[in-house]
């Protein structure tokens, strides 16, 4: 569970809303909108005012990092900031058993960050993401730079993720994909909530 | 000193004769090299001159005050260079504030240390002592400084998604920052590191081929040298480590963000 109250930034306007466990809310709008700088302020990474709760912690009672393995953000453009993928990984092992259900190789884990691409490096931050078992992801276009078929690999994976209880919003510009995951939406434009 | 050679005014005419061939050169093969080289040279005739004569007065009159006035100039001096040799700085007043103040503490501190338990002229900061030598010291920090702030701050800019990534797993800020903090330190200590390892290798150090000439023994040259080179590396690491982590401080903040709203555009 997540709420959302209040919360204001620049180039962003008030926003509130509650994601309960299990559930899913996907937030559309043109590009440019405003949808990655509200993903950003709800694991205060950039200023911002408002709060934002899960049944667990209150962000404002809890450190920064503490609250961002809580509820934990994929960009849509994924760091890397060492040479090889798996030294990425606090435990690599445990991530290859994991990676065929997203359509990797575990052989990926043995390559250097340069020789992945773009749709590679999503899901393998997608897993990193996962490591630190988070009650809430945020994941920002996280199928954008994937065929249709591992689309719906990663799909079903959050499908399970969301019959675990875990809370997801995710940003999309696939027309379909919120029905797919059964999410409720929300439709930002030019900074605002709209619908 | 019995066999020091004093040069005469004609002496550095002939010797600027090299120069001006350097010049004609240049007309010669269009390098368009030729104004630089004349600028370049009348700032160094002009500015050696007047500090040959700044010291002259300053050396005769042993004012604390008038010392303390021109190490404080040398300082802000040194500071604006720090600033100006940085493609990318924060912005305000901890763009200037943050090396200058780096370069002051560490400089000051080691240079005081130094005359008044090693070298130990009376008083203390007799300008002769006090002034070429916070020179030196001063000198060195700004390269290393201002070296180590600007690949700190060019890294923090390029590698923001590397950075955020590690605060987005859960790290600290210090830890996010890590590796680009250690690029940041090792390319300050790089000039210095250098310096130590070829000297007297390649060429003898300046300070020590004046001493040589002027007619010290050349063993006691090396010591004043050597005190000088350790002089140089402390106040250098101290000044370089001041400004990184200074730096590191002000491009995150209490909740463990990437500030680069911090950086001057």
């Amino acid at each position: 569970m997540i709420t959302v109250s209040s919360l204001q930034r620049s180039g962003l306007g008030r926003v509130d809303f509650t994601v309960d466990d299990g559930e899913c809310l996907a937030i559309t709008g043109p590009s440019g909108a405003g949808k990655s700088l509200l993903m950003r302020a709800i694991v205060d990474l950039d200023p911002n005012t408002g709060e934002v709760a899960t049944a667990q912690l209150t962000r404002s009672e809890t450190p920064a990092p503490e609250w961002r393995k809580h509820v934990a953000l994929l960009p849509s453009e994924t760091g890397w900031w060492l040479d090889n993928v798996s030294e990425h990984f606090s435990e690599p092992t445990e991530t290859a058993k994991l990676m065929p259900i997203v359509g990797l190789s575990p052989d990926a884990l043995n390559w250097e960050v340069a020789r992945l691409s773009s749709g590679e490096r999503h899901r393998l931050g997608l897993l990193r993401c996962l490591e630190g078992m988070p009650k809430v992801l945020l994941l920002d276009e996280p199928t954008a730079a994937l065929d249709p078929e591992t689309t719906l690999k990663v799909e079903a994976m959050l499908q399970v993720l969301l019959s675990k209880g875990i809370t997801i919003i995710l940003v999309t510009h696939d027309p379909a994909q919120p029905a797919r995951l059964g999410c409720k939406t929300m439709l930002i434009e030019n900074g605002q909530v709209v619908a | 000193m019995s066999n020091y050679v004093s040069l005469t005014y004609l002496d550095l005419v002939f010797a600027s004769s090299f120069l001006v061939l350097n010049g004609a050169l240049s007309l010669w093969l269009k390098l368009g090299l030729e104004r630089k080289l004349t600028i370049a040279s009348v700032r160094m005739i002009v500015q050696l001159l007047l500090v040959g004569l700044l010291l002259k007065s300053l050396f005769a009159v042993v004012s604390p005050l008038l010392t303390a006035l021109v190490a404080a100039a040398m300082i802000i001096l040194a500071g604006r260079e720090v600033w100006a040799r940085q493609d990318r700085k924060l912005s305000g007043l901890w763009g200037f504030s943050l090396g200058t103040g780096a370069m002051m503490f560490s400089g000051v501190t080691i240079t005081v240390i130094a005359l008044t338990t090693q070298i130990q002229p009376d008083p203390w900061w007799t300008p002769r002592f006090a002034l070429p030598l916070f020179g030196m010291v001063l000198g060195n920090s700004m390269t290393g400084i201002s070296l180590s702030l600007d690949t700190l701050n060019t890294a923090a800019n390029r590698e923001r998604s590397a950075i955020e990534a590690q605060l987005l797993l859960g790290r600290s800020k210090w830890e996010a920052m890590r590796p680009f903090t250690r690029r940041a330190l090792r390319t300050g200590f790089m000039p210095i590191i250098n310096s130590m390892a070829a000297t007297g290798i390649v060429s003898l150090p300046g300070m020590m081929t004046g001493q040589i000439m002027s007619g010290v023994d050349p063993t006691e040259a090396v010591k004043y040298q050597l005190l000088v080179m350790f002089l140089i590396g402390g106040s250098t690491g101290l000044g370089v480590l001041m400004a990184v982590l200074g730096s590191v401080y002000r491009l995150t903040d209490e909740r463990h963000r990437l500030r680069l709203d911090r950086l001057r555009h």
